[in-house]
Parts: structure tokens; C-alpha cells; sequence
């Protein structure tokens, strides 16, 4: 019997599977960027909301109007540098895999990744006109966790884990609301970070 | 070992169709335009293959129009979904 043949047929019914259903573009790097991107933006976020306060005291928030518009803005350049700088990796990694960046596969991706996290973003934009601005951190945390979970299935399954871990963090970080900044530093900056290393290793470097 | 050979399929001997079988398991259909980027083979060569497993039935086609184009959507059938997994499995046993 033909062992080589069969092998290599499995090999190829195996790549196929994956390449046809999943996006592996999802470069590391893009990970490693967002999550710096997200460091600086938690320290600006920081400095304004609590000036003049003790460092890793517990503490509220003071927020005036003045603040919020600034808040406002950190938040979008940290939202469009991340984006941006991982639309730049992926586009990159996926040249070199030779998968087209706008197929099939990477619509589904957004589309799964895109509905857990804009229900996320509307819940925050009410709690903050609520007046309920401590649940905005861990709220993200939890919904861009969901947002994972559910996207990981249509591409690296290692998504999963970081997913779950961030609405850990974010769980937690509802019931230490005084943290939330320091929590979400954590799952948005050092968290992408590790994940982003790990990928860059297991996938670009093999 | 005949028992193994008899869910052998020829009609996965082919490494297009074998890659179209693979593809369309795992999705629940892919237009002619995804196969073929995913394949990389040509328009005509991808239409013999697919039309090899049609007469098969083991995959089964719907047009749609989209924007007056149209755009044809393929799917493996649960006959040849079937009959795939029995060759993968077949594979595998004469491997062990």
C-alpha cells in the first residue's frame, strides 16, 4: 500500500479543513501593538480621571465635563492605533500566507467578533450617560471576551483562552470597581501582549 | 483489510476533489469563487471536478443572483459527506 500517498492525503484533507473555515492570518504582532497601544492609553485615561490622587490606593473616579471630552478622545486615538496597527500586521502576515484579507473566511471572523462587542460598546455609552462610569472598564473587559469566544471558532483556537481569561478579569474587576483601570490595563494591554508573543512564536517563527 | 479497502473511494482519489470534499465539510457552502481561490486551480478544471461529484451526488449546487450576477453556491450532499468521512476513516485504519 501506498503509505506515503495517504499520509500526505490526510495532511492536505486536514489544511484545507482549516484554511476553508478559519482566518490564520491573525498575526501576533498586531496583538503585541495593540496591547502597548492600550498600556499608553490606560496611563493617559489615568492621569486624567485621577489627578492628584495616591497611586494603587483604592479611589473614585473624579470626573468632570471637561475630563469626560478627554476621555472621550483617549479613547478613540487608543481604539483607531489598535485597529490600525493590527489591520497593518494582519494584512502583512496574510501577504505572506497568501490568503486574501477580505475573503470568506475573515467576513465571518468580523461578523462574530463584531456582535458581542458592539452590544458591549452601546451598554457602555448608556452606563456612562447613567452616570455609572466605574462599570464601563470591566463591562468592556467582559463583552470583548465574549467577543472572542465567539470569534475563535472561526479562527485560531487559541482565541478562546485569551477570551475567557479577559471576562475572568473583567468579572472581577466589576467587584473591585475602585481597579477598574488597573484591571483593564491588565486584560487589554498586558494580556494582548503575552498572547501576542505566544502566537508570534508558535506561528511566524515554526 | 478488503473491508478497509471497500470504503476507499476513487472518486477521492483526486487531490482536487479530495480538497473540495475537504472544503465543503467543513462549511456550510462556498460559492464557485471561494473554491476556486482556495484551490487555486482553474475555472475550467475546478467545473470538471465539481461536476465529477455532482453526477456522484455527492455535492449539489443552488443559483443565486446577486446584483443581476450570478453566483452559485456549492455544498456537499449528506450522501457525500458520508462517503467522506468512511474514505478518511478508511485512510486512517490502513495507516495504524
Amino acid at each position: 500500500m501506498n503509505q506515503e500517498k495517504y499520509l500526505q492525503d490526510l495532511a492536505e484533507i486536514k489544511e484545507m479543513m482549516n484554511r476553508s473555515s478559519r482566518f490564520i492570518s491573525l498575526s501576533g504582532l498586531s496583538g503585541v501593538s495593540a496591547g502597548i497601544i492600550a498600556l499608553i492609553g490606560a496611563y493617559a485615561a489615568y492621569e486624567t480621571v485621577y489627578n492628584n490622587q495616591n497611586y494603587f490606593d483604592y479611589r473614585h473616579a473624579s470626573i468632570t465635563q471637561e475630563s469626560i471630552l478627554q476621555l472621550v478622545l483617549i479613547a478613540a486615538l487608543t481604539l483607531v492605533g489598535a485597529v490600525g496597527t493590527g489591520i497593518y500586521f494582519t494584512t502583512r502576515e496574510s501577504k505572506k500566507r497568501k490568503q486574501k484579507i477580505w475573503d470568506t473566511q475573515s467576513k465571518r471572523l468580523l461578523i462574530n467578533l463584531a456582535i458581542p462587542l458592539f452590544t458591549g460598546g452601546f451598554l457602555s455609552l448608556i452606563l456612562i450617560r447613567e452616570g455609572l462610569i466605574g462599570l464601563v472598564a470591566p463591562i468592556t473587559l467582559i463583552f470583548y471576551g465574549l467577543a472572542l469566544v465567539n470569534a475563535s471558532k472561526y479562527t485560531l483556537g487559541e482565541l478562546r483562552s485569551l477570551g475567557i481569561l479577559e471576562i475572568i478579569l473583567g468579572l472581577v474587576g466589576c467587584v473591585y470597581i475602585g481597579y477598574g483601570l488597573v484591571f483593564w490595563a491588565i486584560g487589554f494591554g498586558i494580556l494582548h501582549i503575552a498572547y501576542g508573543l505566544v502566537m508570534h512564536f508558535k506561528y511566524q517563527q515554526a | 483489510m478488503k473491508n478497509i479497502l471497500k470504503d476507499l473511494n476513487k472518486a477521492f482519489e483526486n487531490k482536487i476533489r479530495l480538497a473540495i470534499m475537504s472544503a465543503l465539510l467543513v462549511n456550510d457552502y462556498l460559492d464557485f469563487n471561494s473554491l476556486k481561490e482556495l484551490l487555486d486551480v482553474t475555472d475550467g478544471n475546478l467545473a470538471s471536478h465539481l461536476k465529477s461529484l455532482e453526477t456522484k451526488n455527492y455535492v449539489s449546487f443552488k443559483k443565486e443572483f446577486l446584483n443581476r450576477k450570478s453566483h452559485t453556491k456549492y455544498s456537499a450532499t449528506e450522501e457525500g459527506k458520508l462517503a467522506f468521512k468512511l474514505h478518511i476513516k478508511a485512510i486512517e485504519k490502513l495507516l495504524k
